[in-house]
């Protein structure tokens, strides 16, 4: 008989990938510079994901929330464009450009529309007696969406930025949405390995909500205790994935709470007690507040984030970093990766390349004044 | 003998190292290496390979025999379960170093990351050093049961950065781990004790380091200068008692 392998040594071991750079000047970059980063991370993803969020990317409608939507049928677009007509003033809309490419079999019908809320009576009851903010409107708006209108989903939803992902690899997204006609002035790429949830382009990386979007590696065991506590703020969960609950999370703490984003990394990936005892009294006594009122807040599981706004881009490991995560410098820009080579791909010199400490945020801001 | 790496993919610039191994050459040069996995994999001759550019995660892994130079920085899990040979990396590298490794020799010249030489181990004269010239980060030795970790905490990017981090020795219960210039006793874990030198380890840390110095052309009396610590398991069952009492 013939001899069989123990192993199929073919078998390709793969985790997920992610990059993301910023230019704290503003300088707008190409969108062929993040494919080549994540594109070299090819083999960390298996082709049921990826995506990019990219920021800077709508200068003429800035001010306009610039909603992508994701359509599986014609009946959840017009279901959809009814009720975005009934509630926004519509500056502008139109099809996201795709192009056809082999590697993407049946993708969803892609739009976007450049809104304002209108002042409904709605809207005044919101903003006069309920103390809501346009953003607070936004959010809502967003879940309904995402929650009562079957087959039709937010890919992004915030100002002068917008996310692009799918089901396939990053490269080949990138090429379907046409990425390289984009500039911004940060960009987040995502290569996928779903491991515990179904690979689908509404489970693809980035998740976002208003200007915020996650890329992540890892596994988020605490998603169930994270999903109840948020739905206690009116934030539902209708991608399947556990990383939605991060994009959640950090518009509660940082846009709701107004915690700093360091202090907002601190409930996700709070140290343990047994650190928390060594630290001077100001600070235990900081950390302690905020392990007892974030308790549900935080993120158990391995995982390495790279989250991002207009306002700049913040690279997180979980606390014992149980996943890779590499950063550099290099004149203005800040690089953050799965991989020191994804960096080295788009930035061959850089002037200093780190890994931070699990639990410790790299935090990137845009310069003041740039936007 | 050259390969240049640039944009090929990872398994065909090891099925072109294989090639080179298997047709008997002794030493081979790769150019505009970046991220391509696996490299120098189970390779069990004594062949020099000289790494250009940042090499990709399981560098060296299973090797048995192979000297490997990396003139760059380095990614994650090198030498994995590594039985023989030599990995030298004239940067930094990353977290998971060394993992199960059970001989030859694996020298840093700058930081490390988490989990560096976790569950490293010895048999007889199979006896594993990996040398990191720089800093470490958490979980340094974890689970280790064998061989030779040292830490010197001199040749580094990141002067703010503490020498080592937290739970230092986690579950180690096995080897030695010397560092240079004594230990932050607060970050240790509860399974290990620091010891002074005798004259017999200080022979063996020198000679060590003797190879250490001359991979990277650094002067051994510099290195010597400062006082070594010596990391011990107190137990070499530390977590026997932790479900129900066992006999010793």
């Amino acid at each position: 008989m013939k001899h069989k392998p123990t192993h199929n040594f073919q078998k390709d071991i793969s985790n997920c990938g992610l990059t993301g750079f910023i230019s704290k000047s503003g300088k707008l970059v190409e969108g062929d510079v993040i494919i080549k980063s994540i594109a070299l991370m090819h083999d960390r993803g298996n082709g049921l994901g990826g995506g990019f969020a990219a920021y800077g990317i709508y200068p003429g409608y800035k001010d306009f929330y610039a909603f992508h939507l994701m359509y599986e049928s014609g009946l959840a677009l017009q279901l959809t464009e009814e009720y975005l007509e009934q509630h926004f003033f519509v500056e502008h809309q139109e099809e996201i450009p795709t192009r056809r490419v082999a590697a993407i079999a049946n993708p969803p019908a892609f739009k976007r529309y450049f809104v304002k809320p209108l002042e409904t009576a709605d809207y005044k009851e919101a903003v006069e007696f309920q103390k809501m903010t346009v953003e607070d409107i936004i959010v809502g708006h967003v879940m309904r969406i995402n929650n009562e209108i079957e087959g039709a989903f937010v890919v992004s939803s915030g100002k002068n930025m917008g996310a692009f992902k799918g089901v396939g690899y990053p490269e080949e997204i990138a090429d379907f949405f046409r990425l390289e006609e984009y500039k911004g002035y940060i960009w987040t790429a995502h290569n996928r390995f779903p491991t515990n949830t179904p690979g689908w382009w509404g489970g693809a990386h980035p998740f976002t909500l208003l200007d915020w979007s996650i890329v992540h590696n890892g596994e988020i065991s605490s998603y169930g205790i994270n999903k109840r506590y948020l739905e206690m703020y009116g934030y539902l969960c209708t991608m399947l994935t556990d990383t939605e609950v991060v994009a959640y999370m950090l518009d509660l703490l940082i846009r709701k709470h107004g915690l700093s984003p360091e202090l907002a990394s601190m409930a996700l990936a709070a140290p343990f007690w047994d650190m928390i005892d060594r630290l001077p009294e100001e600070d235990r006594q900081l950390m302690t507040a905020i392990r007892q009122v974030y308790g549900s807040g935080l993120l158990n599981g391995p995982f390495a984030i790279l989250f991002a706004s207009n306002d700049g881009l913040i690279g997180l490991n979980d606390r014992v970093k149980l996943r890779p995560l590499v950063c550099a410098t290099k004149d203005d820009f800040v690089y953050m990766a799965s991989e020191e080579a994804a960096i080295r791909e788009i930035c061959p010199a850089p002037d200093y390349v780190w890994s931070p400490r699990g639990g410790e945020p790299v935090v990137a801001k845009l310069n003041p004044g740039v936007i | 003998m050259k390969i240049d790496a640039n944009g090929v993919y990872y398994r065909d610039l090891n099925t072109k190292i294989r090639e080179a191994v298997a047709g008997g050459a002794d030493k081979l040069e790769l150019v505009n290496v970046n991220g391509q996995y696996f490299i120098g994999d189970g390779i069990n001759k004594p062949i020099t390979i000289t790494v250009n550019g940042v090499p990709g995660n399981d560098l060296g892994a299973f090797m048995n025999g192979a000297t490997i130079v990396v003139k760059d920085n380095a990614q994650d899990n090198i030498g994995n379960t590594m039985n023989a040979g030599r990995v030298v990396v004239h940067g930094h590298a990353g977290d998971v170093l060394g993992y199960g490794m059970r001989g030859g020799r694996i020298h840093i010249l700058k930081d490390v990351g988490y989990r560096v030489g976790i569950h490293m181990k010895s048999y007889n004269e199979n006896r594993p050093v990996l040398i990191a010239g720089g800093k470490a980060g958490d979980f340094f030795g974890e689970y280790m049961a064998g061989g030779v970790l040292i830490l010197l905490g001199m040749f580094t990017d990141s002067p703010d950065k503490a020498k080592h981090g937290f739970r230092f020795g986690t579950g180690m219960h096995g080897g030695v781990i010397y560092v240079r210039g004594g230990v932050d006793e607060g970050k240790l874990s509860p399974e290990v004790g620091v010891f002074d030198l005798t004259a017999e380890d200080k022979k063996e840390l020198e000679s060590y380091l003797k190879e250490y110095c001359a991979d990277f052309k650094l002067d051994l009396k510099e290195v010597m200068k400062e006082k070594f610590v010596k990391v011990l398991p107190k137990s070499k069952r530390p977590y026997g008692n932790m479900y129900c009492p066992m006999p010793r």
